[in-house]
């Protein structure tokens, strides 16, 4: 046996780098198993404020080797500090809301209460005008008069490494999901705070691994996930071979099809991951039965966008410029983005600016759509039928994903992002229940992974910034008998598929809006 | 990052303790990194693990939870093809423990 020979290598007491100090969370990251989740009571309560609750949030510093691959730093620069205040300055003249939103703020506390990581970690600085007052205590020190004359007494600060750290630290507990915006008078987006603060830590060449690793993976395989074209073809082939076990019909799920009608582009997940797959196998459902040609694309096999996690305008466009190059290859008519909340924000606000316009795509479609809204408008015409008896034994209830609900709409009216998903349910299921109004649509709460949070180094984080959405869930799993958490976007497919269990909540009951249409969906020979 | 020793040779790990190097991976890491896990190796385990280093070295990825749920059946029949069976060997979920203990990279994105 391996073990008589094996020993860990043993540690020596080290000194930490000017980076790693930065890394290296205050309080020690807890271990899985030492994770304890709040009780489900069906009630959010607002805690009392703890100090440094939350301080062993730190996830993964970024290797070298990926920070160069992104055009960052591989190491702390050593004139990070000049360069981290000129960086500022920069994002201070290019986005003149950040100079709105450092300057508005008048301290109301209206957002205190409203962060779910604030909620579930207990701790202050995840109050949203204490996480941003990390970056405005350093804006007034050397960018206001009064800072830069009276300092702390102002609430001006230098940025030293210490701060930096809870930069690295609290800035990462922030899924830019934009909940307090929502309840603040003056819709200050501490969102696109984040954004800047993450943009200047990786100028300085302090970068997050999961984000940047994965942006790193797009450029050089394709998608989030690092599945490249074969391996992209043999897994669609072999779902493929799964649907026609399943139905009994020839169910294509085509790739790379040159002059298909529709483009369909999808977080790449929904190839790989459960139950992401089975809203995959509805997409392809509906365009069988909607009767019309489609296709993925290798060149953009990937719908989700982290360029915008770490509010890098520069690699959001590159990571988007390969929608480009699939239009041109593939030459479709119209483009559908399957169930991703970021990616939706994207497409629907970012799209036509990044890479558009998208003049070679038909102009009597909307460039582009929303699955959600593709597949419910086949319903209202009848051209497809959808079998709610089928579905008899899931009583659903919808949660809100933050970019979709904050970020974008859809459809032609107004509020369209809330009401469409939940039309598609209804129309799947015989019985729909919603949530506590307080925690749904534009006050929905973030499902506790989004924003580049979604990775297992920050998997406290994850558990606590859950909790008022399980909350909201169990009070209708008790009240209502609900089972199924029905969802439109990847990470919060992940997210609750791991947390759920955490809760004593069994992981399928998440799942997607198009897994339920697949599961109702009418496959016969159409009238 | 991390890394351990076996009969001399040092194996690096990333931070989650999955193998840095594919190709330095042999049966007596497969053992020590399943020790770690509180995975008693069976026949059965091992079974898991050439499949998913198989498909690796061809697709240069894991394959897809379904995928694997399906060679499997197809390899050694509906008794062994499926979710519980495999949650059963690698009780933190096959994809990311069996893949650890193959040596393989884990598996991110938005999964």
């Amino acid at each position: 046996m391996a073990d008589k020979e094996a020993t860990a290598t043993e540690e020596e007491p080290k000194v930490l780098t000017d980076l790693e100090k930065v890394g290296e969370p205050i309080v020690p990251r807890k271990k899985p198993n030492e994770i304890h989740p709040d009780e489900l009571t069906g009630s959010i309560k607002i805690p009392k404020v703890q100090e440094g609750t939350a301080a062993g949030n730190k996830p993964y510093l970024c290797k070298s080797e990926n920070m160069e691959k992104l055009g960052f730093p591989g190491d702390l620069r050593e004139d990070w500090h000049d360069a981290a205040i000129a960086k500022m300055g920069d994002l201070l003249e290019k986005y003149k809301s950040l100079q709105v939103y450092m300057d508005i703020c008048v301290k109301c506390g209206s957002c205190t209460d409203k962060c779910h990581y604030f909620i579930g970690t207990e701790d202050g600085k995840n109050m949203p005008v204490a996480r941003a007052e990390l970056f405005r205590k350093v804006y007034r020190k050397y960018f206001t008069t009064e800072g830069k004359i009276l300092g702390k007494l102002a609430g001006a600060e230098k940025l030293d490494l210490e701060l930096l750290g809870e930069w690295y630290s609290y800035f990462h507990q922030c899924s830019q999901c934009r909940r307090c915006s929502v309840f603040c008078p003056y819709g200050i987006d501490t969102a696109e705070i984040s954004m800047a603060a993450r943009e200047i830590m990786d100028h300085i060449g302090v970068g997050q691994k999961y984000t940047n690793d994965i942006i790193v993976k797009v450029h050089e395989v394709g998608n989030n996930l690092g599945m490249n074209p074969k391996a992209l073809k043999a897994t669609l082939e072999s779902t493929e071979e799964d649907l026609e076990e399943e139905t009994g019909k020839k169910i294509r799920l085509p790739l790379d099809e040159v002059g298909a009608d529709v483009l369909m582009v999808t977080p790449s997940a929904d190839f790989f991951a459960s139950p992401h797959v089975e809203s995959l196998l509805g997409y392809a459902k509906v365009f069988h039965q909607a009767g019309i040609s489609w296709t993925f694309s290798s060149a953009a096999s990937e719908a989700g966008n982290f360029g915008m996690f770490i509010g890098n305008y520069g690699q959001m466009q590159k990571v988007a410029s390969r929608l480009t190059d699939a239009i041109n290859e593939i030459k479709p008519k119209r483009l559908i983005v399957g169930e991703c909340g970021h990616a939706w924000r994207i497409a629907y606000s970012f799209w036509n600016t990044l890479i558009g316009p998208f003049d070679s795509l038909d102009p009597n479609f909307k460039r582009p759509q929303h699955i959600c809204e593709y597949t419910l408008d086949l319903v209202n015409r009848g051209a497809i039928k959808l079998d709610k008896s089928k579905n008899d034994h899931i009583i659903p209830t919808f949660h809100d994903s933050c970019n979709v609900a904050r970020g974008a709409r859809m459809g032609d009216k107004p509020g369209g992002q809330f009401t469409i998903p939940r039309d598609l349910i209804k129309a799947s299921c015989n019985r729909y229940v919603e949530m506590d109004e307080e925690t749904i649509m534009e006050k929905t709460f973030c499902c506790g992974g989004g924003g580049g949070l979604l990775t297992d180094d920050l998997l406290e984080l994850r558990v606590k910034g859950a909790m008022p959405r399980m909350q909201a869930f169990s009070k209708v799993q008790e009240s209502h008998g609900v089972n199924f958490l029905a969802l439109i976007c990847a990470i919060c497919k992940a997210q609750f598929t791991k947390i759920l269990p955490k809760y004593g909540v069994g992981m399928d009951v998440a799942g997607g809006v198009h897994q339920l249409v697949a599961s109702a969906i009418d496959l016969g020979a159409k009238e | 990052m991390g890394s351990f020793d076996i009969d001399g040779k040092t194996y690096e790990t990333d931070d989650d303790g999955y193998l840095v190097d594919l190709n330095e991976w042999n049966e007596d890491v497969g053992k020590y990194i399943a020790e770690l896990e509180g995975v008693d190796l069976t026949e059965a385990h091992w079974e898991v693990i050439n499949f998913l280093r198989n498909y690796y070295s061809e697709y240069n990825i894991a394959p897809a939870i379904k995928i694997l749920i399906k060679e499997m059946k197809k390899m050694f029949g509906p008794e062994k093809g499926n979710s519980a069976y495999l949650y059963d060997l690698y009780p933190a979920g096959p994809a990311l423990q069996a893949c650890k203990i193959a040596g393989l990279p884990k598996p991110t994105g938005c999964v």
